[in-house]
């Protein structure tokens, strides 16, 4: 019993500490930007320090009524997942809205130049 | 009175040339508007040739996104009155002064064309008539009026709602839902009895379970609307 939870806190260390270095690197490269990734950042850092930490796991997971602490590591990593993918939803429908107005002021705008042209070519 | 039809057509290379010519034996005095929704065919040329205003949309933003460009061309360009008229033949010109008319008389801010204000040779299947009745009887209980047709894309509108759907018009179904927002805007409605058209070319895109979808999504989409402030 002792050496199956020594592999899952290990797995759990390693997966969240991949995680908040992948956040970083994006991060430091610019590819993700800061609005985006405080929600990564704050859940990698979550789930590292809960997967290092056997008494505020078990802590939290009596809190709650959970018999197996280590899936209230999988509790907090898909409740986060739901946030973000939430707030994409909502980016995502910002975006659309936008993308859709730029495609329209093209169309206005290229409209315009035509007609600008077309009078160009009829006047003396 | 400056008028503008506005004729949304996403692949209809074969039936604008008929549109547009019946448009201008019967309403010469109006301003031809074809927004090209990112045809896939000759849309966008057919229309130069015959020389009316064209807006060419570089992708397809669906029937909304299109209507609303032509919306806001006459928002800019100050027009009184904008009449929506599909590019697939259905509606018939000679109409179009009916429409007109009731805004004129100010009896409404938007007039429709309804099919169902007078027996006319429009047969629907089972299912089709059973989405009109419930669309009919939830959009009148919304509207507070007798509203016969929900979905018609043959209306005509004043400055006031050429206006607000400049600043917003639904995007993916947006007859029914867009009478909800101008109604909710304190703007009115009225219907004038029109006949339609089998399709010249081309099919219809709905089939049974589409509209099935449709009604669902308009449905929320119309409960949403109500929800917000």
């Amino acid at each position: 019993m002792r050496e199956t939870m020594d592999i899952v806190k290990v797995l759990a260390i390693a997966g969240s500490a991949t995680l908040l270095f992948l956040v970083l690197e994006l991060i430091r490269r610019g590819r993700l930007k800061e609005r985006y990734a405080l929600l990564w950042l704050f859940s990698s850092l979550v789930l590292l320090i809960l997967s290092l930490s056997r008494s505020l796991l078990e802590y939290f997971s009596r809190l709650v009524g959970i018999y197996y602490p280590p899936s209230l590591l999988f509790l907090i990593a898909f409740v986060f997942l739901l946030l973000i993918t939430l707030h994409f939803s909502a980016v995502i429908s910002g975006l659309s809205d936008k993308n859709k107005r730029l495609a329209q002021e093209l169309a206005l705008l290229r409209q315009a130049l035509d007609e600008v042209k077309r009078s160009q070519t009829t006047a003396p | 009175m400056k008028i503008i039809i506005i004729v949304p057509a996403y692949n209809e290379e074969k039936s604008l040339h008929g549109v547009v010519q019946d448009l201008r034996n019967h309403v010469p005095d109006a301003d031809i508007l074809v927004v090209n929704d990112g045809s896939r065919d000759r849309t966008e040329m057919v229309a130069r040739d015959l020389g009316v205003k064209v807006l060419g949309l570089p992708f397809n933003l669906g029937i909304g996104g299109a209507m609303q460009t032509g919306y806001r061309y006459a928002e800019r360009n100050g027009y009184d009155i904008a009449i929506q008229f599909d590019g697939d033949g259905q509606h018939v010109a000679s109409e179009v002064k009916e429409l007109c008319v009731g805004l004129q008389q100010g009896r409404a801010d938007i007039i429709v064309g309804s099919r169902f204000l007078q027996p006319g040779d429009y047969r629907p299947s089972f299912f089709r008539k059973l989405g009109i009745l419930i669309f009919s009887v939830v959009l009148s209980a919304i509207l507070r009026m007798r509203v016969t047709d929900t979905t018609s894309g043959f209306r005509a509108a004043n400055r006031r709602v050429i206006e607000f759907f400049a600043r917003s018009y639904p995007e993916d179904y947006p007859e029914v839902e867009s009478l909800v927002l101008l109604h909710r805007a304190g703007m009115t409605m009225g219907e004038v009895p029109v006949v339609m058209r089998d399709r010249m070319e081309g099919r219809s895109s709905i089939t049974p379970i589409r509209s099935a979808y449709y009604m669902i999504k308009v449905l929320l989409a119309v409960f949403i609307d109500l929800l917000k402030k």
